[in-house]
């Protein structure tokens, strides 16, 4: 059985239809790579996965929880989909810790003590073990979206949803990022990722997803796709940024 | 007759004064109970809550103190309760103070940038826990500015309660005025304390502002 599956979603913004109808498996241990162009839908996908926009019509069933509907328990769905975005939105009072260890304290009523046990764990596995009680404005953008990706962690998510996280960074800032998704990959966790950076989608990802106008494009093992792209839109796209 | 000196009439002023300060310490902490719960219910996105509460701010925003004043003081009693200056003045300011706060308050909450709330869902937090641990943590350091700024409008409002019979400063002030006949000497005392209580405060509101912008 798949761990998220999604069936025929379709979401629109007003007038405008942002998911003309997109399905799509993923089963556990999946990392997915979702590509296009901008506006094609590929992060309004992803924020429906754990209830951060709402869609029309469809479904979307993540680890056993129906997304969307009327009784949905978004709490508990969030408690087991992780997700980091673009622009890290680590809370700026709280230390790097802190930031780590508040879900876990105030959704899990973990104690104090646990909590920091894994804060410190966490935050050691994206390398910045030196920077527990460092504030987010004193990290750079790079150790500031690991910290991010440690405060998710830190809930054990089943799935992690993963935002354009290294578009906001600097290019040398983006390979530190990327590092700690791909160790993430190999340790079996399931990663659903809307990315630019195609060489990491063709070499980490075990499924790549080709969004075009609202709808799943291309999909295949990514390798495959990248060497001999079916559609000339994907081919063009390819071409423009690979 | 009663011969009233320069010192008789400052000390009965300052004693007066007293009051002033109580009424305004009560209905400044009151109206922020008061406030911070309407926040919450202003913020819920729940539209009954954010209806009842706008309608609420409306009333109390759209509406002289003065009147809200009387309808405390006398609207209550018809309903066969007896209401004194000191009850009726205390709810007309709190609840007059909270409708400005929550205003003030709920432009801090939305100056903080979505992405604290949607990385805040994200970790499964409630609506209430994210207020409670990443919204206002960060808004009530933006917050301290205006509300101080505010507390010096309170200061000026518990005048009012004077013609319900409060005997506050304004009140004993037109007291003194009518024993001793000198208005200029008894109001210029008035105003140079209210003066006192409100520049101090308004004084610190620009230098807790200051210092924040300094800090971005």
């Amino acid at each position: 059985m798949s761990l998220v599956s999604i069936r025929d979603v379709r979401k629109s913004f007003g007038a405008n239809e942002v998911l003309k109808g997109v399905s799509l498996d993923i089963a556990k241990g999946d990392v997915v790579a979702i590509i296009g162009r901008s506006g094609s839908g590929k992060s309004t996908l992803l924020r429906c996965i754990n209830g951060l926009e709402t869609y029309q019509s469809g479904s979307i069933i993540a680890d056993g929880i129906e997304v969307g509907g009327a009784s949905t328990n978004l709490r508990e769905l969030r408690r087991h989909v992780g997700m980091v975005f673009q622009q890290f939105n680590l809370f700026p009072h709280l230390t790097a810790a802190e930031n780590v260890m508040l879900a876990p304290t105030v959704v899990n009523k973990v104690s104090k003590a646990e909590a920091r046990a894994t804060a410190a764990e966490v935050l050691a596995k994206v390398g910045l073990s030196e920077k527990m009680d460092a504030y987010p404005s004193e990290l750079s953008g790079g150790q500031q979206q690991r910290v991010a990706i440690a405060r998710s962690l830190a809930m054990r998510p089943k799935v992690l949803l993963c935002d354009e996280i290294t578009s906001a960074l600097d290019p040398e800032l983006v390979n530190e990022v990327l590092r700690v998704v791909e160790q993430l990959a190999r340790e079996g966790m399931t990663l659903i990722l809307v990315t630019h950076e195609m060489r990491f989608a063709r070499d980490v990802g075990t499924k790549l997803v080709f969004m075009h106008h609202g709808k799943v494009h291309e999909e295949g093992v990514p390798k495959e796709v990248f060497a001999a792209p079916r559609t000339p839109e994907l081919q063009q796209f390819v071409g423009q940024v690979g | 007759m009663l011969q009233f000196s320069f010192w008789d009439i400052l000390s009965n002023l300052l004693i007066a004064t007293q009051w002033t300060i109580v009424l305004s310490l009560i209905a400044f902490v009151c109206g922020g109970i008061v406030g911070l719960a309407l926040l919450f219910m202003r913020t819920s996105r729940i539209p009954a809550l954010e209806w009842f509460t706008k309608v609420y701010i409306e009333f109390f925003q759209g509406t002289p103190l003065l009147m809200q004043l009387f309808l405390f003081f006398f609207g209550i009693a018809l309903f066969g309760f007896e209401v004194s200056p000191w009850t009726a003045a205390t709810l007309a300011l709190t609840f007059w103070t909270s409708a400005f706060l929550t205003e003030v308050w709920r432009g801090c909450v939305e100056s903080i940038p979505k992405g604290q709330w949607e990385a805040s869902s994200s970790l499964a937090l409630s609506y209430i826990e994210q207020m409670r641990y990443v919204i206002l943590p960060q808004a009530s350091r933006i917050a301290v500015a205006p509300t101080v700024g505010f507390s010096v409008q309170v200061i000026k409002g518990t005048a009012l309660a004077s013609i319900i019979g409060f005997v506050e400063l304004t009140k004993a002030g037109t007291m003194l005025n009518n024993a001793t006949f000198r208005p200029f000497l008894v109001y210029s005392l008035v105003a140079l304390i209210y003066f006192c209580l409100c520049f101090p405060l308004s004084w610190w509101a620009k230098k807790i502002e200051g210092r924040l912008n300094v800090a971005r």
